[in-house]
């Protein structure tokens, strides 16, 4: 017996032991398994370029697909704003989802409702669990402002959430006055960034557009301050408060808009935050004064921004800036939106992300990575491999169209170390899988998902992307600013130098290169 | 902490109806007279625990329940290693549940085995418009091309599949036939379908004995030969390997597992089933129908059985030996006089730290009533406990086999009474699941994943028994609990160090 009470062991030990083994090797008869030689053979093959033509050839499966649905992000934006209650209209087990996905990530509470809408909601519409819904949440979670989406079930038998927002209000669900911004997020229209964008879209409109016909619209008044839109982002935490030091710095009177970087990371101390910080009620409809709105990921705000342009700001987007020259356009783009000078204090950051760089980069220069995740963020570090002499050399976006495609190709051609990259929108990671087998790199960055990767073909995960659920607390750390390069560098730095000594740690064999200093 | 060890049964049960009552008040009277039958404290020698259940969770309350999809694809289904499971419709209800199940299995993914890959048919707005069969023909060829080992299909439906008419069952029969007679399942577990995961449990309950047993053929199966000690573990995830931690015991036994339903099951296990002898059933609530339905199609009868804890574990395993010759009734008493020496190593080291601890569960399946033995093995005591989508007769067998009298129950609790039942009771100890975890630990409150075990596990059987027990333990005990408050918020110390 390999289980004891002075050493406790649980699956990753307990079943490798002699009993388990033969166990399990006695139940095989039971599952009528494959020929093992056959097996192999198939495993081989689906090694091959043969193999990569079939699967790049299909058309209507997916097949572990780095991208998740519209809900998701409007929850995420919904959360972002000061008591906010994110309502999602539909069926209840997509809410479940949402909360599960969002808490294995931020190791965070995740609140979240439903209208649980079942049977008879989809023969005769949701309008009841809407008002009951409504009412219910204002009276428990005390909110200051309830987010309506959808699930793709609401989508389908087509619920007006205008209308029933309306109604409930007139039943006195909630207060007539009471902020309910809704956004229609059907599933199966784009992705997760797209929720994202359409639930910020639908909250700032509530806020500038006279709130659904119940209130004058706002007049703009332009003021100096800038507005900041983080987007879907897995490092929300760390890189909006590294955005926010960066506008202090420099300053700049501003709103981070959908700022839900402090409901994802309260702290331990006996009591529940239910809502954190967010960004005002005040502050979103007061946002229509700025200057200027930047949208730091141009595929999560298309419809938001193209919103706030028609209002009459200067609108600016990046992409996932990471890195010394992405940041550098950030910091001017800052500079020339609010006519302030950069402060001394940014040089030196931007000088020591440059020294870290040039103490390092011969480590990356030439290495070959494959790439994937939302949009944006394939476009941010693939710009700073480039920068680091490295080659982006597959960048896959599930969630990524043709626009992306053309873009993330235009940026690989720019530069030296782009020649022979690749850019594939739409495509998932059966499809990487290919890719690494017929076309291997070095190094693979991407969720946590990447293991499966990892395992199947032997290539090194470097594990920036959402979600990461197998490694914790990364998400406090900054990816942007010139510190976030900077941790984006060690990250990458470290997992090479781990791979020196793996590959050279065999005593009397490889360990003359187990250097001790690299 | 423990309030519950200082007060009188009648003390308790006066603070736990003030309770109820105190957390009715913020809702609105439809919601409150609703809810109110959802919440009870038990009375000992009652039959069942007075809630009601399988019941529409309310609108806007944070219901903390799943669907029929997750009961389906997520529990049921989603483990058969061999088969691929497709999740039909949007992409989000496949990528939530990708892998976080953790339904152990031996087998080489991706080529012979597929449980932690995400196979979905991605609906684009077209797919709603004009319907997805189309899609699921291509979608079943591609399959077939690209992992050729596969042993069979499911189609696990999502919310729009049921809404838009889609004809899956005239879809599968079709390339079932192109392809030989090929197992192609469809399970219509939309998720709009039914109170929670529950229904999604019985639909592909249902679609097994549709779509497997309907179609087996006199070809010879079981390709092995039948003994008379043959039994299939019915209802078992193998959730951090619990049914290879219980499977061993049987063999130990004598009895010989045919199969597994369905944590690292295959097709062929579940084909040849019919043959057992006996089939012993763990989580009641998501498996009880097939069970019924192969004692009154194949004549099998079937046993409820618990492998939480050392205590219901030798009791089970007399339970289960009841149903055989000597042998192996000789067999049970040999096993549970083998792992004795561990149990006792196990509660000689756990007990005296976990002696008197309170704990609150709110689990799904069998968990909130099965898990209190082991708890009890280490000297804890569960205060309340409440089913995520439990019947009746999971209250019956709860109110008659494991809760005590003055027990809080909680049926379908939400956020909001979930939050104020702990913050009231204080219990040493939460089990519930990630979308609590975080809440309780926040208040500092110590707590444990109780469907996934919190990445750790087995927790059945006696090498799980010990698991838990280290669990436990460490969830507990760990010093983090002690300094929660800032050492200059004097007030706030004083009061836990009087409260130690």
């Amino acid at each position: 017996m390999a289980q004891s009470a002075e050493h406790v062991i649980d699956h990753v030990e307990l079943f490798r032991g002699p009993e388990y083994q033969q166990m399990l090797a006695k139940k095989k008869i039971f599952e009528n398994p494959r020929d093992p030689a056959e097996v192999e053979r198939i495993k081989e093959w689906t090694k091959t370029a043969e193999y990569r033509e079939k699967n790049f050839a299909r058309e209507a499966l997916a097949v572990n697909p780095a991208k998740a649905c519209q809900p998701l992000g409007a929850v995420f934006a919904s959360v972002g704003f000061e008591r906010t209650l994110p309502f999602v209209h539909g069926s209840q087990g997509c809410v479940a989802y949402y909360r599960s996905h969002l808490s294995r990530h931020f190791k965070e509470p995740s609140s979240c409702v439903s209208s649980s809408m079942t049977e008879d909601a989809a023969v005769f519409g949701g309008l009841n669990n809407m008002t009951d819904g409504l009412a219910n949440s204002y009276n428990m979670y005390k909110p200051k402002m309830i987010a309506v989406s959808t699930t793709c079930m609401a989508e389908v038998i087509g619920d007006d959430l205008n209308a029933f927002i309306k109604t409930s209000k007139e039943k006195g669900s909630v207060p007539a006055d009471f902020d309910v911004p809704f956004a229609h997020t059907p599933a199966f229209v784009g992705s997760h960034v797209t929720g994202y964008d359409n639930a910020l879209k639908g909250i700032l409109e509530h806020f500038w557009d006279g709130k659904a016909g119940t209130a004058p619209k706002l007049e703009r008044k332009p003021n100096g301050a800038i507005n900041i839109i983080g987007g879907f982002d897995g490092y929300t935490v760390g890189n909006l408060r590294e955005i926010k030091r960066i506008l202090e710095l420099m300053g700049i009177q501003h709103t981070v808009l959908a700022d839900n970087s402090e409901v994802f990371d309260t702290p331990t101390d006996g009591e529940f935050r239910m809502y954190d910080g967010g960004t005002t009620l005040e502050d979103a409809a007061n946002a229509i004064h700025a200057k200027a709105t930047i949208s730091m990921q141009q595929w999560c705000t298309e419809k938001t921004l193209a919103f706030v342009a028609e209002h009459g700001q200067d609108v600016v987007s990046f992409n996932y800036p990471v890195g010394l020259s992405a940041t550098d356009d950030f910091i001017v783009a800052l500079s020339r939106l609010s006519g302030k000078e950069i402060p001394e204090q940014l040089a030196r950051e931007r000088g020591r992300l440059v020294d870290a760089i040039a103490d390092s980069s011969t480590h990356v220069h030439g290495k070959k990575f494959a790439i994937y995740g939302d949009p944006d963020l394939c476009y941010g570090l693939a710009a700073f491999l480039l920068e680091l002499g490295a080659e982006p050399t597959h960048v896959l976006s599930t969630n990524g169209n043709k626009a992306w495609q053309e873009k993330m190709q235009a940026l690989l051609a720019s530069s030296p170390f782009g020649q022979g990259c690749q850019a594939y929108p739409g495509r998932d990671l059966w499809h990487m899988r290919s890719l690494l087998f017929t076309e291997p790199v070095d190094f693979l960055i991407g969720n946590t998902y990447g293991k499966y990767l990892e395992r199947d073909t032997g290539t090194p995960l470097i594990r920036i992307g959402f979600p990461i659920f197998d490694r914790h607390h990364h998400h406090r750390s900054p990816l942007w600013g010139y510190q976030g390069g900077l941790n984006v560098l060690v990250k990458i730095l470290d997992k090479i130098f781990d791979e020196i000594d793996k590959n050279t740690n065999v005593l009397g064999k490889t360990d003359y290169s187990f250097d001790i200093i690299r | 902490m423990s309030l519950a060890t200082t007060q009188s049964i009648a003390e308790i049960r006066a603070r736990n109806k003030e309770l109820i009552e105190e957390v009715l008040k913020v809702y609105p009277e439809k919601t409150a007279k609703r809810r109110a039958k959802h919440l009870n404290v038990h009375q000992a020698g009652k039959s069942d625990c007075g809630v009601k259940s399988n019941i529409k969770s309310i609108p806007g309350v944070m219901t903390i329940r799943g669907c029929a999809y997750a009961g389906s694809k997520g529990v049921v289904w989603g483990p058969i290693k061999d088969m691929v499971h497709i999740s039909h419709g949007p992409v989000g209800c496949g990528q939530y549940s990708w892998g976080s199940r953790r339904n152990y299995y031996v087998g080489t993914t991706g080529i012979d085995s597929f449980v932690t890959l995400q196979f979905t048919s991605d609906f684009q707005e077209k797919d709603i418009v004009f319907g997805g069969d189309k899609k699921l023909v291509k979608i079943l060829d591609e399959i077939q091309e690209l992992f050729p080992l596969n042993n069979g299909i499911t189609i696990q439906s999502e919310c729009p599949i049921g809404l838009i008419g889609d004809d899956i069952e005239a879809v599968s029969r079709a390339k079932s036939k192109e392809y030989g007679g090929k197992t192609i399942v469809p399970v219509r577990c939309e998720g709009f379908r039914g109170v929670s995961q529950s229904l999604g449990h019985h639909i592909a309950n249902d679609a097994v004995r549709d779509w497997i047993f309907g179609h087996l053929e006199g070809d010879g199966k079981p390709k092995f030969e039948p003994t008379p000690y043959d039994v299939a573990i019915i209802g078992d995830y193998n959730i951090g390997g619990d049914a290879w931690s219980s499977r061993i015991l049987l063999e130990e036994m004598g009895l010989r597992v045919i199969a597994q339903w369905s944590g690292d099951g295959s097709l062929a296990e579940l084909e040849a089933t019919p043959k057992a002898k006996l089939n012993i059933l763990h989580c009641y609530r998501s498996m009880n129908y097939i069970s019924r339905h192969m004692e009154e199609k194949f004549g099998i009868p079937w046993c409820e059985y618990n492998f939480f804890g050392p205590s219901k574990i030798a009791e089970s395993l007399r339970k289960i030996a009841g149903y055989f010759d000597d042998k192996i009734k000789e067999g049970a008493e040999r096993v549970i006089e083998k792992y004795q020496p561990l149990v006792n190593a196990v509660i000689a080291k756990y007990r005296p730290r976990l002696e008197g601890k309170t704990v609150m569960l709110y689990v799904g399946g069998l968990r909130p009533r099965h898990v209190i033995g082991a708890y009890e093995d280490l000297g804890m005591e569960v205060i309340g406990t409440g089913y995520e989508f439990g019947h009746n007769d999971d209250y019956q067998r709860t109110a008659q086999h494991y809760v005590k009298d003055s027990t809080l129950i909680y049926d379908d609790v939400n956020g909001y009474e979930f939050e104020r039942f702990v913050e009231k009771l204080q219990p040493d100890l939460v089990g519930s699941g990630i979308k609590e975890k975080y809440v309780f630990q926040k208040m500092g409150v110590p707590f444990r994943q109780m469907h996934s075990w919190d990445y750790s596990g087995p927790y059945h059987g006696y090498d799980g028994f010990a698991i838990f027990a280290r669990d436990m333990d460490m969830a507990i005990n760990s010093p983090i609990w002690k300094k929660t408050k800032a050492p200059w918020k004097e007030a706030s110390r004083a009061k836990l160090q009087a409260a130690e």
